[in-house]
Order: structure tokens, then C-alpha cells, then sequence
């Protein structure tokens, strides 16, 4: 399959630009495939961050046609043969070079929240051969979450405000506080009910949009909202 | 010693508030909730500036009151509409979903309150302009 990849060049000291290559991957490949055709193939100075090619790691967040993707899983052939593929590092984000930023904003968030959660089961999302108990319809698992920052590059509330906790922290605090396992949930409580915690959330759900393991952190942060507002009414009336 | 290589650092922009590249629907209520909350405001702005003229005489404000009576300005009337109605109608869906009510069902909520302003626009702009002769 021949696609044009259509990439964002930054290096220190000189003017961002895009470059354009010429590839061709099967046409069961990915995204991230065609991004190395045109590594191998035409510019081996090109710097991207990946790491496992199957959405394990949450390493190689970047924009594909303006939409946050994980190209290790997003198909070429949902872009259709002859297209071009125009590649950006994610928003928000210092860029180091070409597309590869600067991720410590992902996991300094994560640090402030204590990332508290380990995984213990391996249902990793409802199918139709997931036997759900009675009553239950679906679930969503916040320990999907990958960290790969996809949310964080998607959410327009970044764009001008540095300090956001943002919906990945936002919505593990909402996890940790469902089921504290003895955490300190003042401490949370006080980061989140905060001018740069939930109540800067607009709810525009670009977050949930984004994430690539539907996590859905737009749905955790309404839940986090109601959380903390109850939490302040019952104090009010003197709960 | 190496340098240490400098990012390029992030540029906060509030035009990627109305940055439609690559969003989707939630994302288009954001940008209607903003730009009518702006156009409410400078609105609410223009009105006060308009009532001053009570203060300057029954001739002054006879003037404004012929002008307000033109289809341009009934024009006007009917944006203002939208712009209640869009800001109004959205409100309440992200009061809901704020609290947790409906949020599953966000984007339908999304889609009623722009139907519902659609429809009472057209029903608004009707009944203005069929009192014009």
C-alpha cells in the first residue's frame, strides 16, 4: 500500500517545517510501520518514541491527521491507498526534536495522584464472551490506562491552562478515592477540588475520545465532580 | 561536557479553544458554549449603553426605538435567540453531566439542545418578523 507520510521536523535552533516521504507498507500494517518505512527509508534522522508496536507501553502518542492516535495500533488502511498521513507530536507538550516531547507532564501528574492502583485481573474490556454479573451491562477499567498521554495532548483546557492536573491524573484520583485500600484520600480531595483540578474541566470529552483503551477519564471526572461537590454540600450542612 | 538539548516549549494558545482540526462533537459544544458566552456578554454590554439614552430624553430613546423596529435589527434579535438558547440549552447538559446524570448519553444531550435551539429559532424568527409590515 503507498502512502505519503507527512512528517513535523523540529531540531534545536532551527524553524519547525514538514517533509513529506514517499512509503510503502502491507496493507495490513500500521500507522507506526509507515513511520518507520520513512525512517529506514528516507531520513534516519527522524526521532520518534516507541517501544513495544502493540499498545503496551503508550510510548508513540502522536497526531495523525490532527487526531491523537497510538500508530502502533491505528490500521493504514482505515487512511485508504495514496493518502498522506500528516504526522505532529502530541499538543501540549514541549517538543524535544521532530516528534518526539518531552512526556515527564504525564508522569509527573501520575507522581502527584501516587498511582496506587495495580492490576489484578486480566479482563481487560467487555466482549460478547465476558460474562458479566447480574444487572451489569458494561464496565470500564481506569487500570487500562496506559499513560500514554494521549489525553493530556487531547484536552483543550491544556492548551491554556500548564498547570491542569489533567483527565489521566483526574481520573485515577476518582479510581483511588472509589476504593482508597488505605491512601490518604484528604490529600487527593485537596489536589482535585482545586481552581487546576476538577473544576477546571470544561467537559468537551476529547479525553474520552482519545483514549485508545477506553478508559473513558471524561466519565471518571463527571464522577469525580459529583464526588466532590456532594463531599462540600455535606459539610456545609454540617456532615 | 554535552549541552543539554532545550524543548521546544509549549505555546498556550486560547484560539485552541476554537481549534476544530481533528475534534469531535463534544468538542463543538465547548466551542458554542464559548462564543456564545462571548456574544452574550458584549450583548449585555451593548443593552446597557442603549438604556443610558432613557437617561438623555424621550427623543433620544424615540430614535433608538425606530431604529430597534428595522428587519436588521429584528435580525439581530433573532442571533441573540440562538445565543440564549445554544448557551442556555448546553448549560443545563453539562449541569447534568456534572453531576453525573446522563453521562453515557452526553453526545445525544448534545444534539437535543442544538435541535431544540434550531427549532426554536426558526419558531422565534417567524413569529418576529410576521409583526413586521
Amino acid at each position: 500500500m503507498k502512502l505519503n507520510v507527512k512528517m513535523y521536523r523540529y531540531k534545536p535552533g532551527t524553524e519547525p517545517h514538514y517533509d513529506t516521504f514517499p512509503v510503502e507498507v502491507p496493507e495490513t500494517g500500521n500507522v507506526l510501520d509507515a513511520i518507520e518505512r520513512a525512517w529506514a527509508d528516507h531520513d534516519m534522522s527522524i526521532m520518534f518514541r516507541h517501544a513495544c508496536h502493540h499498545a503496551s507501553c503508550g510510548s508513540c502518542g502522536l497526531l495523525v491527521n490532527d487526531q491523537e492516535k497510538l500508530p502502533c495500533v491505528t490500521p493504514v488502511k482505515d487512511y485508504g491507498e495514496g493518502a498522506t498521513l500528516k504526522i505532529d507530536p502530541m499538543r501540549n507538550m514541549p517538543v524535544i526534536t521532530d516528534i518526539a516531547v518531552d512526556a515527564s507532564v504525564i508522569y509527573q501528574r501520575m507522581q502527584l495522584i501516587g498511582m496506587p492502583i495495580i492490576r489484578n485481573a486480566e479482563t481487560l474490556r467487555p466482549d460478547k464472551r465476558t460474562i458479566l454479573p447480574e444487572g451489569l451491562e458494561t464496565f470500564g477499567r481506569f487500570e487500562n490506562c496506559l499513560e500514554c498521554g494521549l489525553c493530556l495532548s487531547a484536552c483543550p483546557v491544556m492548551a491554556t491552562d500548564p498547570q491542569f492536573l489533567g483527565p489521566m491524573a483526574l481520573a485515577a484520583a476518582e479510581r483511588l478515592l472509589a476504593e482508597p485500600r488505605g491512601v490518604d484520600v484528604e490529600h487527593i480531595y485537596q489536589l482535585v477540588d482545586d481552581e487546576h483540578g476538577v473544576w477546571r474541566c470544561h467537559s468537551s470529552f476529547e479525553c474520552t475520545e482519545a483514549c485508545p483503551y477506553e478508559v473513558d477519564p471524561g466519565a471518571a471526572i463527571m464522577r469525580l465532580k459529583r464526588k466532590v461537590a456532594g463531599r462540600k454540600i455535606k459539610r456545609l450542612l454540617g456532615g | 561536557m554535552a549541552s543539554e538539548v532545550q524543548p521546544k516549549p509549549v505555546k498556550r494558545k486560547p484560539m485552541e479553544w476554537f481549534n476544530l482540526k481533528g475534534k469531535r462533537v463534544g468538542f463543538w459544544g465547548y466551542v458554542v458554549m464559548r462564543l456564545s458566552a462571548i456574544g452574550l456578554v458584549l450583548y449585555l454590554m451593548l443593552h446597557l449603553v442603549i438604556l443610558s439614552q432613557l437617561a438623555m430624553g424621550p427623543s433620544a430613546w424615540d430614535g433608538f426605538v425606530a431604529i430597534a423596529k428595522s428587519p436588521a435589527f429584528l435580525a439581530l434579535d433573532i442571533v441573540l435567540i440562538i445565543g440564549i438558547l445554544a448557551h442556555g440549552l448546553n448549560g443545563i447538559r453539562l449541569s447534568l453531566i456534572g453531576f453525573g446524570v446522563g453521562v453515557p448519553r452526553q453526545k445525544i444531550m448534545l444534539w437535543i439542545g442544538l435541535v431544540l435551539t434550531i427549532v426554536f429559532s426558526i419558531m422565534s424568527a417567524l413569529a418576529i418578523f410576521s409583526e413586521v409590515k
